[in-house]
């Protein structure tokens, strides 16, 4: 296990920094510049301006010294917020983020897993169909359709729900986690039904029939645990994918979360914030998709035992 | 049974968590609460840049920036005429090149030191100063010796215009009569900042200090930070400190970024505004449609227009730029595209800035439009080479282009191509020239048809059209700032917006209006042309049901 770990993070470092490189040399690439406004700027600012972030110095060497401040975690200034770092735009952007993130995918989980597991128990019946169809629609409905829906009928005709805001007003993280987790359940609904289904026609599970066990011992001892595995190897990238998409539902509900900055950032040219939060995220994909495995592993013991003699999953 | 165990428990499930959402439910929204307190729910459009005067520019910044802080001079919010602030008075010499402000002994820092015409000077020294790149140091260029010093053409700021002969005198001397230079004392680029906090804090040209966090800063208008929450809220409380804060009646304004216009609004609706910074397009009606409705629309001193390439065929023919000119049918356009909440303009400058009322030297002529593009070569469109419509990505935006082309089409027979830019590609392209016809937006940043009409210099920064005109540029420069008084000043400005509009550089298409949603309990905030907030004459009246009530 050590040193399957090992090597994946190993394999992570050039993944990174190619996703540096290109990054860094892409948005230089665009036209237009984090100093350009509607109003003609004087040289002189302009000058003075490129020279406070070192925007004079050669392409290159700006590279070298942005690596060489990564390298001690400095993520530099940001262009658009004078006076902030960008370690304090991640660092004010995250925690709501990733608490957002994190109540999307306690929902997604919980209504999905349920309602997968309930389809698989008799497949091909209404009891499998209107969750499947629910999850159909959950996963063609986009965030930016659902979350005003919501709040229309939650905020606005019923005022059981505040309809903006993050831990201003009681009840207002509700609304976005639903928004957010609803694509997700959809999901991990029809995830879990298919895993279910597998691992409900193995002849183990029969054995267990066999010897009499009532049926809710049957599918929660001994289905849950394999029929849930897809789920568990999708939670990890889901949850990285919703920290960088989030981007929609902190929109709508004007949330001060991570994904604002980093869609803002790209329209302001605000280099180091783009940077900054592009290698920021690029890194927790990277990590989480490491822990979904290590979480998989611990799961299922063919994986662990490939893992311990060396093998690759 | 149809359901099987394991489907009832998460039954249950579903039913507790629905349970769960109705108990949140009910208490007083920020509205009644805030109206209770005195606490203003403002929303502010977007998360500022920050907070440091001399660094920022943008609409929210300004807001912020004017609660904190007060110019020597103030506008009031109901006649726009500059009203004391840090000054208690002033006056200007026979030539009118000196302007003497006497700072009022009452004023004070929110830490309890006194403001003194030295921190004018030092402040102004910083703004001034190249290493700053404050982006509005040319406000203080009517200075003698300002540019000369921003330049780095002289390096003693003690040859600029601006002399503290003692703490309460602050004596300034400009280059050459400026009327307007009063109401640019209440742009935030030209605030005093504390000096020593600035100093304790860093180099005072460094854009990156901690001066403006709410542990460090002092400041000296009506109101004080107290709470800064990145893209949550921006809270701040009267200032006690304040030389007139007995004047002011609210307790405490709460800024919000509401960048998202629908959220906005539903923010208003479910009462977790006072006032919205703007409001949907589609939602204009339903608003105005309504009794007593929280809509407020107020012409805003800022022009919708075109810019047009002086310098391509076939746009270096005036006769041609005329003629697309006339055949926009501006009034329908107003009507249909932007729900009435625009007023059709014919001139560059918003008519009525400070009694001035720009020429209209042409109307909605068709025929005239077809003779026109006919003497030009183009008759009926014929031989006409297609020019293409650039504008920013925007929804708005691409529909009045839309509408444009098609009246274009209809009237002249001629092929206009639409194409949307990103915003800093759109940027680009202006400032390069890179376009035929380019959409544009000017806001006025004080009250007067210069910051208008020298857009149109030769070389002006923002002019992007490469219309050159000596004579033109004789009239703003020389001719205008000579003028003996206001009338005669606004007569020069006349003569020079007719030269423009007879090249037509540009098209004007509309002025904009100010759009705000505004809660029955606010008083004390008029709509005014510059849509201008003075937080010190605003409160909050609980009792106030209907914006045609009076209140108390």
């Amino acid at each position: 296990m050590g040193r399957f770990l090992a090597s994946r993070l190993l394999q992570a470092i050039p993944v990174i920094l190619a996703v540096i490189t290109v990054t860094f040399f892409l948005v230089r690439v665009a036209p237009g510049g984090p100093f350009d406004s509607e109003k003609a700027v004087i040289p002189e600012v302009k000058a003075a301006l490129e020279a406070q972030y070192r925007l004079d110095q050669p392409l290159f060497s700006q590279y070298l010294a942005y690596l060489g401040d990564l390298a001690q975690g400095d993520f530099g200034p940001s262009f658009k917020y004078p006076g902030r770092s960008v370690n304090e735009l991640i660092g004010a952007g995250l925690p709501v983020t990733a608490e957002l993130g994190l109540y999307a995918l306690l929902i997604a989980t919980l209504i999905g897993g349920l309602a997968g597991v309930i389809a698989s128990l008799r497949p091909n019946t209404p009891q499998d169909y209107v969750p499947m169809a629910l999850a159909m629609i959950g996963i063609c409905m986009p965030t930016f359709l659902l979350g005003p829906l919501l709040v229309l009928v939650f905020g606005i005709e019923l005022e059981w729900l505040p309809v903006s805001g993050w831990g201003d007003i009681p009840g207002d993280k509700i609304l976005p986690s639903i928004t957010l987790g609803a694509a997700y359940a959809a999901y991990i609904a029809r995830l879990s039904r298919a895993g279910m289904l597998e691992v409900l026609s193995q002849d183990y599970i029969r054995t267990a029939r066999a010897k009499g066990l009532p049926e809710w011992q049957v599918v929660v001892k001994h289905g849950l645990r394999g029929g849930l595995l897809p789920v568990v190897a999708f939670l990890g990238p889901a949850f990285a994918g919703l920290l960088a998409g989030s981007f929609v539902v902190e929109t709508i509900f004007q949330i001060p979360g991570l994904g604002r900055f980093y869609v803002q950032a790209a329209f302001n040219r605000d280099y180091t914030m783009i940077l900054g939060t592009t290698v920021f995220l690029s890194t927790l994909i990277v990590l989480f998709n490491l822990l979904s495995d290590v979480l998989a592993a611990s799961l299922n013991p063919r994986l662990r035992h490939q893992y311990q003699t060396g093998g690759m999953p | 049974m149809f359901f099987s165990r394991s489907s009832l428990y998460g039954l249950g499930v579903v039913l507790a968590m629905t349970l769960g959402l109705s108990a949140c439910t009910g208490g007083e929204s920020n509205v009644e609460r805030g109206n209770r307190d005195q606490t203003f729910h403002y929303g502010n459009g977007s998360e500022p840049q920050g907070l440091d005067p001399h660094v920022v520019t943008g609409v929210p910044e300004n807001h912020l920036l004017r609660a904190l802080f007060e110019g020597l001079a103030v506008k009031n919010p109901y006649t726009l005429e500059p009203e004391p602030g840090v000054a208690q008075s002033w006056e200007f010499s026979e030539d009118r090149r000196q302007i003497t402000f006497h700072i009022n002994p009452e004023a004070r820092w929110s830490n309890g030191d006194p403001v003194t015409a030295d921190d004018y000077v030092w402040s102004w020294m910083r703004a001034l100063h190249p290493d700053t790149g404050n982006l509005y140091s040319y406000m203080l260029f009517p200075l003698v010796n300002a540019e000369e010093f921003f330049t780095g053409k002289i390096d003693d700021f003690a040859e600029v215009g601006v002399k503290a002969p003692n703490p309460l005198t602050l004596v300034v001397t400009l280059k050459e009569p400026t009327p307007y230079f009063i109401q640019l004392m209440d742009h935030y680029s030209t605030f005093a900042v504390h000096r020593p906090t600035l100093e304790k804090h860093g180099k005072f040209t460094d854009r990156f200090t901690k001066w403006t966090r709410v542990e460090n800063i002092v400041s000296n208008g009506p109101f004080v930070l107290e709470e800064w929450l990145l893209n949550r809220r921006i809270t701040m409380k009267k200032n006690e400190n304040y030389w007139n804060a007995d004047f002011v009646r609210l307790n405490r304004v709460v800024f919000y970024p509401t960048e998202n216009l629908v959220s906005e609004e539903r923010g208003f609706r479910a009462g977790q505004l006072h006032y919205t910074q703007s409001i949907p397009l589609d939602k204009i009606p339903v608003y105005q449609a309504m009794e007593d409705s929280p809509y407020v629309q107020e012409p805003y001193l800022g022009s919708y227009f075109y810019l047009l390439n002086t310098q391509r065929p076939p746009l270096d023919d005036a006769r041609v730029r005329r003629a697309l000119s006339m055949s926009v049918d501006r009034d329908t356009l107003i009507n249909t595209v932007l729900q009435k909440s625009a007023v059709p303009s014919y001139s560059i400058t918003p008519p009525g800035t400070l009694g001035y009322h720009p020429p209209k030297t042409f109307s909605y002529d068709i025929e005239e439009a077809r003779r026109l593009l006919a003497e030009a070569g183009y008759p009926n469109g014929e031989g006409w080479p297609g020019i293409e419509i650039i504008y920013n990505t925007l929804e708005a935006h691409r529909k009045i282009a839309v509408a444009i082309q098609q009246m274009w089409k209809d009237a002249l027979n001629i092929e206009v191509t639409i194409a949307n830019q990103e915003w800093k590609v759109y940027l680009d392209a202006v400032a390069t020239m890179n376009f035929d016809v380019g959409r544009r937006g000017w806001i006025g940043d004080y009250v007067d048809p210069n910051n208008f009409l020298d857009l149109y210099l030769s070389d002006g920064g923002n002019n992007n059209t490469g219309y050159a005109n000596p004579v033109y540029d004789d009239l703003i420069l020389n001719k205008a700032p000579q003028a003996p008084n206001r009338e005669e000043r606004f007569k020069v400005f006349y003569e020079a917006e007719r030269m423009l509009m007879e090249e037509m550089p540009i098209i004007p298409i509309y002025i904009y209006t100010s759009k705000h949603l505004i809660h029955p309990s606010v008083c004390g905030l008029p709509a005014n042309l510059m849509d201008s907030l003075n937080l010190r004459y605003v409160w909050l009246d609980p009792e106030r049901r209907s914006p045609s009530e009076p209140c108390t």
